[in-house]
């Protein structure tokens, strides 16, 4: 038996012999006067990794929210397993840091009514697989963000939840604790669990199976990564800095990228691959100026995704 | 410098709480507590009793008295009986060759004003100067009468305040949100929250009353069952003001301000330094919304009268009330933290979810 099927305990069997997909469609939420999402629809498919990606005040957290039922959207539909079969990991520490690991993880079992042998072998496993084996007995508040960040996925992992929901997981993490993140939430996914993660990170988003890319609540693009990075439109160049060419641009290490929505690139600027950072970018600057000549004629300062970051 | 003081006075400006406490905080206190801190007592509540009762009743008049009944065939056992329930606070029995005033000793001002004015009392011809016996603290030992109510106020501050603080804590490290996606009800959540501190509370309670009664040799009389379930009720009541008190916090320091700004009132308007009894009409309501106010009630009739639960069915049936109102304020307002969606839905999540709108 499946560590997910041992733990599911009497949740209902997936219909047509395929594992359940939870996920939100065309959900709209309004928080006061703000449109947080406006009919934002993010896939969540068992055995496969989903990435909302996003500058700050995208809607990123608010997409979580709707999808564990801590916020709910005016119209729309949230789907969900019930909530013993959901692991979450909000953007703040999501654990409790005058407790131990061991206090931590015992305290996330007794909540999901693990039994006990149970609890401990699969305390066992999280320790190996996030690191923390070392320091099962130090003060949550005293590890490090990174370990923080792992201790807190592995208590929502620690039921074998069916749809693990995590909020900008590698946020303030250094590049080698992120990497172990991402490998922990990847094994989550081939375990079985329909993993939807929310990102500032680019280059995070480019290794889900699918990717929603946000901007002020709106979906810009979804899809595959292949498949976002399919539908860049018109062509993208490169020119050396320090001087800005004309048109919408943006920084990429001492370069600049161009992108010319009819594909006529300017004369300092030679064509390249764009790969999936450039593809976000161009998604974003599209949505941004739905006329090309007007984005060409009066480019952006930045792209309007500029809070999208690159990963660091 | 001017840089800071603006940036100082742009913070205050919003953080209205603060400047709240600051501005009409210190009016409001001035105002009601200048009218509820009163050591002077009038309208002493006595009951007179035996054949001379009447007689003795026309001698003691308003304000220092207030002369509530009459017994013509009232003993010392009716009179004593009406002290101990907290009916009266003085007695005058009848009858035998002096006449006998009893007061209640846990009364402390009220007993010293009543001293002080049956001394200046003009006498009848022919009327023997009476006896006057103090029951419950003889000696009129301030301890005795302090420790029952600081007992409650040490409770009020540990119930309220650390309670408060330990659901904001969960709310600042964003648990909470993790405890509302758990497959916990709301009142797991809150039983368990309270839970430790209610017992925790209980057991410095009986720490408080065991030091009370080695150190200051306050007295014990009664029943230690009647007293538990006073402490009990009360303690309930005052945990629920803790969860309470988070659920429309955002922080430790709003936990902390809000928690003084119900513990002040209680010390100064339960009757634990100031009699009730004493204070304005306009400002006495407010002692009667205090669960501090009953408490001290239900200790000090237990531990120095012997009160029996049928002498403090109304303390205790207000705290019971309290307990209900104040825990079930506090459970809507903390499920509503727990299960916005339910909130603002309407409706019980269904399992597996499909959460349209």
């Amino acid at each position: 038996m499946s560590e997910r099927r041992a733990a599911r305990q009497g949740a209902p069997e997936p219909s047509g012999g395929h594992g359940m997909s939870w996920g939100l469609e065309d959900v709209r939420v309004t928080r006061g006067r703000t449109l947080a999402l406006d009919g934002v629809t993010v896939p969540a498919e068992p055995g496969s990794v989903t990435v909302v990606v996003g500058g700050d005040g995208a809607g990123k957290t608010t997409c979580l929210q709707v999808l564990t039922g801590l916020l709910a959207p005016d119209s729309g539909t949230a789907r969900r397993p019930a909530k013993e079969h959901i692991g979450y990991v909000p953007a703040t520490a999501g654990l409790y840091t005058d407790l131990t690991v061991d206090e931590n993880l015992d305290f996330t079992a007794r909540a999901y009514r693990l039994s006990g042998a149970d609890h401990d072998r699969r305390a066992d496993q999280i320790l190996d697989r996030t690191g923390l084996a070392g320091v099962r007995t130090r003060l949550g508040g005293h590890l490090s963000g990174g370990m923080q960040r792992k201790l807190a996925t592995g208590m929502a992992l620690l039921h074998a939840p069916e749809l693990l929901v995590i909020d900008e997981p590698t946020t303030g993490v250094d590049p080698v604790s992120r990497v172990e993140l991402w490998r922990l939430i990847a094994g989550a996914a081939a375990d079985g669990a329909a993993v939807v993660a929310s990102t500032t990170y680019v280059n995070e988003a480019s290794r889900a199976a699918r990717v929603v890319l946000l901007e002020a609540g709106k979906a810009l693009a979804s899809g595959t990564p292949d498949a976002i990075l399919r539908g860049v439109s018109g062509a993208v160049g490169t020119a050396p800095g320090p001087a800005r060419p004309a048109g919408p641009s943006w920084r990429r290490g001492a370069n600049w990228r161009v992108w010319s929505p009819d594909g006529r690139l300017p004369d300092d600027a030679s064509p390249v691959d764009p790969d999936f950072e450039d593809a976000v970018v161009v998604a974003a600057l599209a949505a941004a100026s739905p006329s090309s000549a007007s984005a060409s004629s009066s480019p952006p300062a930045s792209p309007p995704a500029r809070e999208a970051r690159r990963e660091r | 410098m001017w840089a800071m003081v603006a940036k100082e006075f742009r913070e205050l400006r919003r953080d209205r709480r603060t400047v709240a406490m600051m501005i009409v905080l210190p009016v409001l206190l001035l105002v009601v507590f200048g009218y509820a801190a009163n050591f002077k007592v009038s309208d002493i509540p006595v009951v007179a009793v035996g054949p001379g009762a009447s007689q003795a009743a026309s001698l003691l008049r308003a304000p220092t008295f207030q002369v509530t009944e009459t017994d013509a065939a009232g003993t010392e056992a009716t009179a004593r009986a009406r002290l101990r329930d907290g009916q009266d606070v003085v007695a005058v029995v009848t009858g035998g060759s002096r006449p006998l005033v009893l007061m209640d000793g846990t009364q402390l001002f009220s007993v010293q004003t009543a001293e002080a004015a049956l001394g200046r009392l003009a006498r009848p011809p022919g009327v023997a100067a009476p006896r006057v016996r103090v029951l419950y603290n003889p000696d009129l030992t301030t301890s005795w009468v302090m420790v029952p109510g600081i007992a409650g106020m040490i409770l009020v501050f540990i119930g309220t305040l650390i309670t408060s603080l330990g659901v904001v804590r969960e709310r600042q490290s964003g648990t909470l949100e993790q405890l509302a996606v758990m497959p916990l009800r709301a009142w797991d959540v809150i039983a368990g929250k309270i839970a430790p501190y209610l017992l925790l509370a209980a057991v410095d309670m009986v720490f408080i009353i065991a030091i009370g009664m080695g150190v200051f040799h306050v007295p014990f009389t009664g029943n230690v069952g009647v007293f538990a379930v006073g402490a009990a009720l009360f303690l309930l009541v005052t945990t629920g003001m803790g969860v309470l008190i988070s659920t429309v916090s955002q922080n430790q320091g709003q936990a902390i301000q809000l928690a003084f700004m119900t513990l002040l009132p209680q010390v100064l308007l339960s009757g634990l330094i100031f009699p009730v009894s004493a204070m304005a009409a306009g400002v006495r309501w407010i002692s009667y919304l205090l669960p501090l106010t009953y408490f001290i009630e239900i200790s000090r009739g237990v531990m120095l009268k012997s009160a029996p639960v049928s002498a403090l069915w109304e303390p205790i049936g207000l705290l019971a009330v309290l307990a209900v109102v104040v825990l079930g304020l506090a459970i809507v307002r903390f499920r509503r933290d727990l299960a916005p969606s339910v909130r603002a839905s309407g409706e019980r999540p269904r399992t597996p979810e499909g959460a349209s709108a």
